[in-house]
């Protein structure tokens, strides 16, 4: 009997990155990267502290704009359009590609205008709409049973780890086709850090994610593939499983086995 | 003596002098409240509010100089809030690093520290030397270029502590500048800028000096803001220094309103502060 085939999936690209290099003022910190983020994917970027890996996050939703001096040149392609490009409307792509940073950020208000506050920005929703947004938020980020009796509490007064699920709450919130996480754990104890962890494979049906993290073993556990990174360059780049088992860098291979970083 | 006893003398010296020097400010305060109290409750009288300042030998009150105030004090706050504060955003979110924001912080420094005297000598020259006349209008601007400085320093600082991360976030939501601003930045920042309003309200309420020059002061019942207007500082300032035993009594009685009512708002402004930190 023939071995059966694997059924093979066919990969889409949600982000395409090309020759992208990324400079603060005249230091340059990304080198001509290359990359696919496939759709329905979780892509992980690991690599040592400064090696570019929470810039590049950054770029996709042009963050950087924020600050003078930091610009980048190249392709960042997202729905067909080069978001490097000038003219941009980044409130469109922020629409698109949302972001979750290392630490929680409640906005001063209440849960649920924590979550209406990005949803009023791209959507006119009546006020049942906005309860079943908001309800249908909390349910993806596993918050709503926590919360769903005092979403008229603020923000502020959940646990670190409640408040990191409220920001993702807040994120998916506004339907994007992208998430960004920015080392989403890092300041989280290891139980709220497994929650997070089976949200993210829960999230993947729905959206692609893209995740920066320190910690190795969380890239193998939840991503799909992973980015290597060190000194602003992408050294290896592939399914995840193959690269923590076979990496074809000796650079990678010496920061998965803990040589280096 | 070795390393040990000489540190501890060191302590206990230094310790010693600070307490001494905490104990020579307090000194002062409570005996200032202390006399304000006992002279100034002595005073206290329905008359106060339902009677104006009187003739010397008649009865009367501060009715007009309690209203007067409140008028001055109310229009400069409510002319020099709204500035200072679209100012203080200025300075925080739009020109930190900018020419126009360091000359304009530079410049609000000064008038932060400017003399209340040389405002008050400015609003003569500029609008009572044009106008021919003292006017409560004019009093109410003198005050307002004092609170303006104070509003704008407290609303900047307290927004420069407002973390990136949570503008950032609200940024990577989609949400356009304007909006971070009022909805997410402000609002952190929110008690903050509030304490600030209430400290320069507190300082603005007993300054005479601006007064001086501009709403003047009025023995009769005015609302009108063309003319004199009575007020706190100045009935003080003129009745302490008569002859007159009643009209010293009225003094003190003021000095009494006015120390409890900026006692009342530092009060305030600390539980309105504190309020925010257990927020954070």
């Amino acid at each position: 009997m023939m071995p059966v085939e694997p059924v093979v999936q066919k990969l889409t690209s949600e982000i395409s990155i090309r020759n992208l290099n990324f400079y603060y003022g005249k230091a340059i910190a990304l080198k001509n990267i290359n990359l696919e983020i496939y759709k329905g994917k979780v892509t992980a970027f690991i690599g040592p502290s400064g090696c570019g890996k929470s810039t590049l996050l950054r770029t996709i939703n042009r963050m950087y704009d924020l600050y003078p001096g930091q610009h980048a040149d190249g392709e960042l392609i997202v729905a067909g359009k080069n978001i490097l490009e000038k003219g941009v409307d980044t409130i469109e792509l922020r629409a698109k590609v949302g972001m979750v940073f290392q630490k929680p950020t409640p906005f001063p208000m209440s849960i649920y205008e924590n979550i209406a506050f990005g949803v009023r920005m791209h959507e006119k929703l009546t006020r049942n709409e906005m309860d079943d947004r908001i309800e249908w938020a909390l349910t993806k980020a596993a918050l709503w049973n926590e919360v769903k009796d005092k979403l008229n509490k603020p923000g502020t007064g959940l646990s670190g780890g409640q408040q990191q699920r409220l920001c993702i709450a807040r994120g998916v919130a506004v339907k994007p086709q992208v998430l960004l996480l920015d080392e989403p754990t890092s300041a989280l104890d290891p139980i709220s850090t497994m929650r997070i962890e089976e949200l993210i494979h829960e999230l993947k049906r729905e959206f692609t994610i893209a995740i920066v993290t320190h910690n190795m073993q969380q890239a193998a556990r939840v991503s799909d593939y992973t980015a290597y990174m060190y000194l602003g360059e992408l050294v290896e780049f592939g399914k995840t499983d193959e690269l923590f088992i076979k990496p074809q860098d000796k650079r990678t291979e010496d920061y998965i086995t803990g040589r280096m970083g | 003596m070795d390393l040990r006893t000489r540190r501890k003398t060191t302590n206990v010296i230094a310790l010693g002098l600070s307490l001494a020097a905490m104990a020579f400010g307090l000194f002062w305060l409570i005996w200032i409240l202390w006399m304000v109290f006992e002279q100034g409750i002595g005073a206290l009288s329905l008359d106060l509010l339902t009677l104006d300042t009187p003739a010397p030998g008649n009865a009367g009150g501060l009715r007009n100089a309690i209203f007067g105030s409140l008028v001055m004090v109310g229009l400069a706050m409510l002319i020099a809030t709204p500035v200072a504060i679209l100012a203080g955003i200025y300075l925080a979110e739009y020109g930190r690093r900018t020419v126009l924001g360091q000359v304009t912080r530079f410049v609000n420094d000064i008038l932060l520290s400017a003399p209340s005297i040389v405002i008050g000598l400015f609003i003569y020259a500029i609008y009572v030397a044009q106008v021919g006349k003292f006017s409560g209008m004019s009093g109410a601007l003198a005050l307002a270029l004092l609170v303006i400085p104070v509003v704008v320093r407290t609303t900047e600082d307290m927004l420069i502590l407002v973390p990136n991360a949570l503008r950032e976030a609200a940024f990577a939501l989609g949400a356009p500048k304007w909006k971070v601003i009022l909805m997410v930045t402000l609002r952190s920042a929110k008690t903050g800028v509030i304490t600030g309003i209430l400290l320069a309200l507190a300082r603005i309420s007993g300054e005479t000096a601006p007064l001086l020059f501009t709403a003047l002061s009025n023995q009769f019942w005015s609302a009108d803001l063309s003319e004199p207007m009575a007020n706190l500082p100045v009935t003080i300032f003129k009745f302490a220094m008569s002859p007159f035993a009643d009209w010293q009594e009225l003094a003190w009685a003021g000095v009494f309103i006015i120390t409890m009512g900026v006692l009342f708002l530092n009060i305030l402004a600390r539980v309105v502060f504190r309020q925010q930190s257990a927020n954070h």
